[in-house]
This record gives C-alpha cells, structure tokens and sequence, in this order.
C-alpha cells in the first residue's frame, strides 16, 4: 500500500508517504469515520455518567481544542505560514452558527429553547448551523489568504492578526438580540443590519445543542480529512511550500494557489469548532473570544505538539486544556508556565515535540514506517 | 475648524507615542529582521514602572502619592521618565541576551515564536500579586495639566475655542527631542553606522570588524528606553494605569507595530512618519466617521497598504535571492 520510505537524515524532514488512492476500496476509506463515529456514540452514552457533568465538559473543551489545533497545523505546520488570527475564524463562524439556530428557532419554533432529543430536529439544524458557519469561516479565510500572493511570513502574521482585531470590533459594534419571534418578525432592517448578536457583551441565549457526540464526530472528521490531506500529493505541495516557497516554486507548485487553499480548509474546520464553541452551554461567545489572545493558546499548541504532526498538535491541544482545570490553584502561574515552555521549546527542540512524524512514527517497535 | 484643529493636536499627541513605540519595533525588525511581539510590553513595564517610581518619590517630598495636593517640582517627571528608560532598557539587554541571543542563526519562525513566548512571560509575571497586581492603579499626576494656548475661531456667531492642553506639548516634546536625538545616533555617529551596516548585511558586517553582538544588544537597549517612555508619557495622558495583559495596551503595541509597517519596517523615519499616519487616521476617522470603529480604519489601513506597496511608505522594495 505505501512505499517504503527513504532513509531519513537528519538535515532533510521526513515526509509522509503517499497513498495510492486508486487502490483503496470505498470500505477502506469509510472505515476511519465509522471508528470515530462509533466511538462518539459510546462516549456520548457512557462518559456523562462516568466522570460526572464537570469533566465531560472538560472533554468537550479538548475535542474544540483539538479540532482548532489540527485546522491551524494545516496552515501553520504543513504550509508553514504563520497565522495568528485563528480564532477570528472560529469566533466568525459560531456567530454564523449561533444566528441559524437562534433565530431559525424562533421562526420554526417560536422559541429559543433547544427543540427536540438527541438527533431531532433541532440537532439537525443545529449540524447544518455549524457546516455553515464553517462556510462562512471558509469564505474569510479565502479574504485573508488572498494577501498571501503578496506577502509572505511575518506580513502575512500581521495581516491575519489584524483580521481577528477588526472582526472582534466589529462584533462590539453589533445590535441587541432580538428576543422572540414576534420581534423579529416585525424587525425592520435596519435592526438587522449590522446583525442582532449582542454587541460587546455576547452572543448569550443560543441554545445549548454541543455534546460530546457531536464534537467527537466533527473532531474526526476533521482529524481524518488533515491527516490524509497530510499524506496526498496536496500535503505534499503544501510541505514543499513550507520547506522552501522558492524551489517549489521552480518545481512547477502554485505557491499562492496552496497557501490559499491552506487557509480556506483551516478556516473551514474552525468555523466548525466555533460552531460548537457557540452551543456549548456554559459559554458565552463574544467579541473578545475573536482577539489574539485565544489565537495564540491555537498557536502555542501547535509549535509545542509539533509543525505538521497531527497526533503530536492533538496531544499538546489535550495536555493544554486539561492542565489549567487540574492546576485551578495555580491559575496566575498557569500562562508563565505555558510562556516558559514556549521559550525553552525554542531553544532546546524547535520543530516540537513530534516535529512532523505522527506518534506511531516516534515510537520504535509501534512503527508503520514499514508497513510495506 | 475648532473641531479640526482639536482632532490635529490629539492626533499630533498620540502620534508621537505611536512614532516612539514603532522605533523600536524597526530598529529590531532593521536589524534581526523579526516582530519583537514582546515590545509592547516594554511599553507596559515602562509604565508600570513610572507608576511605582513616581509613588515613591512623592512621599519622600512630603506629598501623599496617590493624590498630591500641590504639583511636584518639575524635575521628579524626569527623574521618573529617566529611571524607568534605564531600567527598561537593562531589561531589554537581559531579554536579548536569554531568549534571542541563542536563536540568531534560527529559523525567523521560531525568534517569532519565542518573541509571542517572551511577551507572554512578561505579561503574566507582571500580573502576579507580588509584582503589579491584576488591578488597575491611578498614576498620581506629575504635571498639572493646565491651558498653554487658547485659540479662538469665530464660526458665525458663537466662537469656539480650541485649548492646548500642557500635557499634550509635553508629549510631543518629549517625543519629539527623544527622536532627534535618535535620528542623531543613527545617521551620525559611529554606534549608528555600525547598527545600520548590522542591518544591512550583518555577515559583511562583522568581517569588516563591527561587534555585532553589541549592536544587537544597544539596539535592544535603545528601543526598550524609547518605548518606557512612551508608557510614561502614555499614562501621563490616561493616568490609568491598566493590568500588564489588558488589551489597550495591546492594541497600542499592535497600532505602533502597523505604524512601523506602514512606514516601512525596518526605516527609522518611516516608522515616525507611520506613527503619524495612524494617529491622523484613526482620530479622523474617529471624529468624522464613527468613534467606534477607530480600530478598523487603523487595520484596514495596513491590509490598503500592504497590498499595495508591501515594504510600506518609506521602505525599499524587497529583493529576493534563491
């Protein structure tokens, strides 16, 4: 199924290999959804009542995290840009979802509240609202990679940077939620315009539909999606970027085309997760969540998982979000702590704890690197 | 025309902070060719710093230092802006030392990375109890803000008058002699021509004999004394003095960032011409248009300009070499 790999030195990265897409059978490429799928049904059934409400909503937050981890190494791992405005696409797409469910309620349903059990209809739509806001995501991300034909590395941070600053004051600039349904039926449109979503205090009132079920289905989608993306000829362009714009360039890769591409996909799962940030209940998405200050928790997960390791951007995602909860006492020190590593990572192992491999390629023994 | 001329002297005010912080940002963009993300929060330190000097200074003269009743003689404002430039800029050396110094042959990411790193250290340090405390403090005012100059415009009936307050031309004196004396360094001594050979090629640089360490280190030095003066001066406009991680001050680092890239990174009068430029926009466009969005125009300044000309106002085209 793969080829061998070549013996790798310790000047040039390792790539990942190619799959031979024609030779997979269409059970072979669904197995991986239904794995995840399956397994979010269990943990859906089963964690609540394990761990109790408290750390199923910590699990929550690492499959969001994760989801924003893995989207930004597309761009910022495979591709080796530099975006610092990760959140901006996620807090623009939860607003998007949040508008749907929200106000598609009232209009259906006549009220805010969560419409129907699990997979009802209000959980349909609620899928659907986050997809969207995925697009929505997605289409801003096109607008910001677009500079790129431009520019590049350190212009290209601030660009995205500027765009969660402009987004995050924009939102502030937003009209009051309009409560029911009869209000919004009389809205005239200049209520409408810029949208009703709360202004700087937040979008609050969105129904609450994010479980774990869904969150793990969507984590999967998007971790396998990424990592086959890693393994195809598209990952491979986008790696050539990353290595060196010039020479892959002169070896006949779009350059612009692929960083583009990077930020629509990375974009597009955000907006997913921001979906899910939207309805997780016991938040309360707001203007500040588009800021560069949860950008910059993405992009610390990313740097210290590893540039371009999925598995290695997943693990640093969960030790991330579960090491705050667990040192609550300790909540001042927490980000001198997160900074410290930052800096010594730098220092001592600049490519990250798994560099570009995934886990099973660390571990000798576990290794698939000769699966052949 | 009152309103015009009001908006001008806030913008010329505001503007040479901005010019001041974005210095420091294009001396070490010229040099080391990375954002310094962690330099807006020397700014910070400069004025926490001038906070905590300037509340034990005044008890030493007899005045409550939380609310002096009499204005403080002249020179204790200088004594405290000159204090806390040398204490950030000792701290500038010792940041470049630990976390850069061992990076420069580095990938840019990852100086950038550990830029992000260092300012966050710095941030959340400052915010422990022991050091600044998480709350926000009220700087005691070391010069009494009074009228200097009262202009008169006459608009049909009733005149409207425009005052020019003596803090803002504090400011923009201040500003304006630290940034001569810059301009002084820079292009005529020596220290000056060997910064800007560093900058143009350090390899040649340092065979041609220039210590580039210690270029690199007085450049740090440099920038971080201009940029606690910029958080002195700043408070001593808003004497509010906000927790080190809270976003005005980011924001004030990022808009002096923009301005250096809209004059072009890495130019030294560039980065004072683009402090001005976002200060006249972002005023303006506050006064005219709308106060809400003052940070949009300032942003969407920069993405205007980068697409059009991408080294900035002042900045030369870029080269690019395989």
């Amino acid at each position: 199924m793969t080829n061998s790999a070549s013996k790798p030195t310790a000047a040039s990265p390792v790539l990942p290999q190619i799959t031979d897409h024609s030779r997979i059978g269409i059970f072979q490429g669904l197995w991986p959804f239904a794995i995840g799928i399956i397994l979010a049904a269990l943990m859906y059934a089963i964690l609540p009542n394990a761990i109790g409400q408290y750390y199923s909503r910590i699990v929550i937050d690492i499959g969001i995290a994760m989801i924003m981890a893995v989207s930004l190494n597309i761009v910022n791992g495979l591709t080796g840009q530099f975006s610092i405005g990760h959140a901006g696409f996620m807090t623009l797409g939860g607003y998007a979802a949040g508008m749907i469910t929200y106000y598609g309620s009232l209009l259906l349903w006549d009220s805010q509240a969560k419409h129907g059990g699990f997979l009802g209809a209000g959980d349909w739509m609620f899928v659907a609202s986050c997809l969207v806001g995925g697009l929505v995501a997605a289409a801003a991300g096109y607008l910001v990679g677009l500079p790129s034909l431009r520019l590049r590395g350190d212009y290209l941070a601030i660009v995205t940077l500027g765009f969660g600053e402009i987004l995050r004051v924009v939102l502030q600039n937003t009209g009051k939620v309009l409560e029911d349904s009869a209000a919004l039926r009389s809205a005239k449109w200049s209520q409408l315009i810029p949208p009703p979503v709360g202004g700087a205090l937040g979008f609050d009132a969105i129904p609450k539909y994010t479980n774990l079920f869904w969150v793990y289905v969507f984590l999967t989608f998007t971790v396998v999606i990424a990592y086959r993306l890693k393994q195809s000829s598209l990952g491979r362009a986008m790696i050539s970027v990353r290595e060196d714009e010039i020479a892959s360039q002169a070896m006949g890769v779009n350059v612009a085309r692929y960083k583009v591409l990077a930020f629509v996909l990375a974009a597009f799962f955000a907006g997913i997760a921001g979906g899910l940030f939207a309805h997780e209940s016991g938040l309360n998405i707001s203007p500040n969540d588009a800021g560069f200050q949860r950008s910059f928790d993405y992009v610390i997960m990313t740097v210290l998982g590893g540039r371009g390791s999925i598995t290695g951007v997943m693990l640093a995602a969960m030790i991330l979000t579960a090491l705050p909860e667990v040192l609550r006492d300790f909540e001042q020190y927490r980000l001198i702590v997160f900074a410290l590593l930052l800096i010594i990572m730098m220092l001592v192992r600049p490519q990250g704890l798994f560099g570009i491999k995934e886990i099973w390629q660390i571990w000798p023994g576990t290794g698939r690197r000769t699966a052949s | 025309m009152a309103d015009f001329v009001q908006t001008l002297m806030t913008a010329l005010a505001i503007g040479s902070l901005y010019a001041l912080i974005a210095l420091g940002y294009t001396m070490v963009y010229g040099i080391l060719k990375f954002i310094n993300f962690a330099h807006s929060d020397i700014v910070v330190l400069g004025s926490w710093i001038s906070y905590s000097l300037a509340i034990k200074i005044l008890p030493v003269l007899g005045l409550n230092p939380h609310n002096p009743e009499t204005p403080p003689p002249l020179w204790v404002g200088a004594v405290v802006l000159l204090l806390s430039m040398v204490i950030c800029g000792l701290i500038g050396f010792v940041i470049e030392r630990l976390a850069y110094k061992p990076l420069r042959r580095a990938a840019r990411l990852n100086v950038l990375i550990t830029a992000i790193g260092v300012s966050l250290l710095l941030q959340n340090v400052g915010q422990l109890t022991f050091v600044f405390g998480s709350s926000p403090q009220k700087m005691p005012s070391l010069i009494q803000d009074r009228e200097l100059i009262r202009l008169a415009f006459s608009s049909g009936e009733n005149a409207q008058v425009v005052v020019v307050g003596l803090v803002d031309v504090m400011i923009f004196v201040t500003s304006a002699v630290l940034m001569l004396v810059l301009e002084y360094l820079v292009f005529r001594t020596k220290l000056g021509t060997a910064m800007r050979a560093v900058s143009y090629n350090p390899d040649s640089a340092s065979l041609m004999g220039v210590p580039v360490d210690r270029v690199v280190s007085f450049t740090f030095v440099l920038g971080s004394a201009l940029a606690a003066a910029a958080g002195f001066l700043f408070v001593l406009k808003y004497p509010t003095v906000q927790q080190p991680a809270h976003f005005i001050w980011v924001l004030l680092g990022l808009k002096a960032f923009v301005a250096a890239v809209i004059g072009g990174i890495g130019n030294v009068r560039g980065a004072v011409l683009g402090g001005f430029v976002i200060a006249f926009v972002e005023q303006f466009g506050a006064f005219y248009i709308s106060p809400n969005y003052k940070d949009v125009y300032v942003f969407a300044l920069l993405i205007m300009i980068l697409l059009v000309r991408p080294t900035g106002l002042l900045g030369s085209p870029l080269q690019e070499k395989v």
